[in-house]
């Protein structure tokens, strides 16, 4: 048999929010090489959770919206107490993440013994995000550097795979958008090994009119502060 | 800035212990017995003000403020700032119970097994 790699000992999470359009797609791609995906469906309003449940994940939904970090959270305790995972990764339901980013991500981890690799757009130059956006992310990886130590060159990336003793660590309280940098705070807290993976951010049509608004960035910063 | 010392002194003293009470954690009874003897006072200190308005302004002056309104109007900002805390803390704790409740909710509602580990896996859906 001549097939990809499966990942069968990693569980894909998803935090999933209104994207009944694009996670099907999503879900399929994903399962090509991860047969293992658990979808949070933070009370959508549409059908997004029955869309990711058709197309082969399993659908865990929060009677109603808290959040992407606390959809997170969720997702990852489901993971803990439901099967035995070796490696987990998130993942974004909206389509900028490749899968096959989060494949070289788990054998980088699985080949150096890692805890946790964080993606970083910001490692090699193919990302394009806008000049704007740059600066507040530059202002993010400062702000992460200040609270956390840890020296990041992406500081607000949704693709994360984090093995399971390092998972254990994590009771991520933010359910908000701050729950990146609180994310990196609680598993650098752990001492384990960790490393950053380049990748690639697919800045679609459909993920910049979903993105975050730059007005958002002044709650996400100052949430940030006040944790 | 160093005149009318007594009234800013009094005043300073007042905010730093309405910043300390709230960065101590809320041990229950404790901290609803203090918020409940502040509001009585301040409670009868507003009645005897509206009774007896000359006593006001003896001790506004006291203190080096000019009108026993003015004396009032202070007192009350600082303890609307701290209820506008306090009430903050309230909030965060209870979308902190609503978040934990929400999720144990949904991970008991979710199938307690994994999925089959095979990609073979076609819902009959009409």
């Amino acid at each position: 048999m001549g097939g990809p790699l499966m990942h069968e000992d990693t569980w894909v999470v998803i935090p999933l929010f209104n994207e009944a359009t694009v996670i099907a797609g999503v879900v399929a791609d994903l399962r090509a090489r991860f047969p293992h995906v658990v979808v949070v469906d933070d009370s959508s309003d549409d059908d997004s959770g029955a869309v990711a449940e058709a197309a082969g994940a399993t659908v865990v939904r929060h009677s109603v919206n808290l959040g992407q970090g606390a959809a997170l959270q969720t997702g990852i305790t489901w993971v803990l107490r439901n099967t035995d995972a070796r490696y987990l990764v998130t993942f974004d339901a909206d389509g900028q993440h490749r899968v096959e980013d989060a494949s070289a991500m788990v054998a980088h981890a699985q080949q150096e013994d890692l805890a946790v690799v964080f993606g970083s757009r910001f490692l090699d130059s193919r990302t394009r995000p806008g000049l704007v956006r740059r600066i507040v992310l530059t202002g993010a990886v400062w702000l992460t550097r200040q609270q956390t130590g840890m020296r990041l060159t992406d500081a607000h990336n949704g693709l994360r795979v984090i093995r399971r003793d390092a998972a254990t660590a994590l009771d991520i309280q933010q359910d908000r958008m701050a729950h990146a940098s609180e994310i990196v705070l609680q598993l650098g807290r752990t001492s384990l090994p960790w490393a950053e993976h380049p990748v690639l951010i697919l800045y679609t049509d459909y993920s910049r009119s979903k993105g975050q608004s730059l007005i958002n960035s002044v709650n996400i910063l100052i949430d940030m502060v006040l944790k | 800035m160093l005149d009318q010392p007594l009234i800013k002194i009094l005043l300073l003293v007042a905010v730093a212990g309405v910043i300390a009470l709230l960065t101590r954690s809320t041990s229950g009874s404790n901290h609803q017995a203090v918020r409940r003897l502040g509001l009585i006072a301040f409670g009868v200190v507003a009645v005897v003000a509206v009774l007896f308005p000359a006593t006001l302004t003896t001790i506004a002056e006291w203190v080096g403020v000019g009108r026993g309104a003015d004396l009032l109007l202070y007192g009350l900002t600082v303890v609307f700032f701290g209820f506008v805390a306090s009430s903050y803390r309230r909030s965060r704790r209870l979308e902190r119970h609503i978040t934990l409740l929400t999720r144990e909710l949904a991970l008991r509602s979710s199938t307690p097994t994994a999925s089959p580990s095979t990609s073979e896996k076609a819902p009959e859906r009409d």
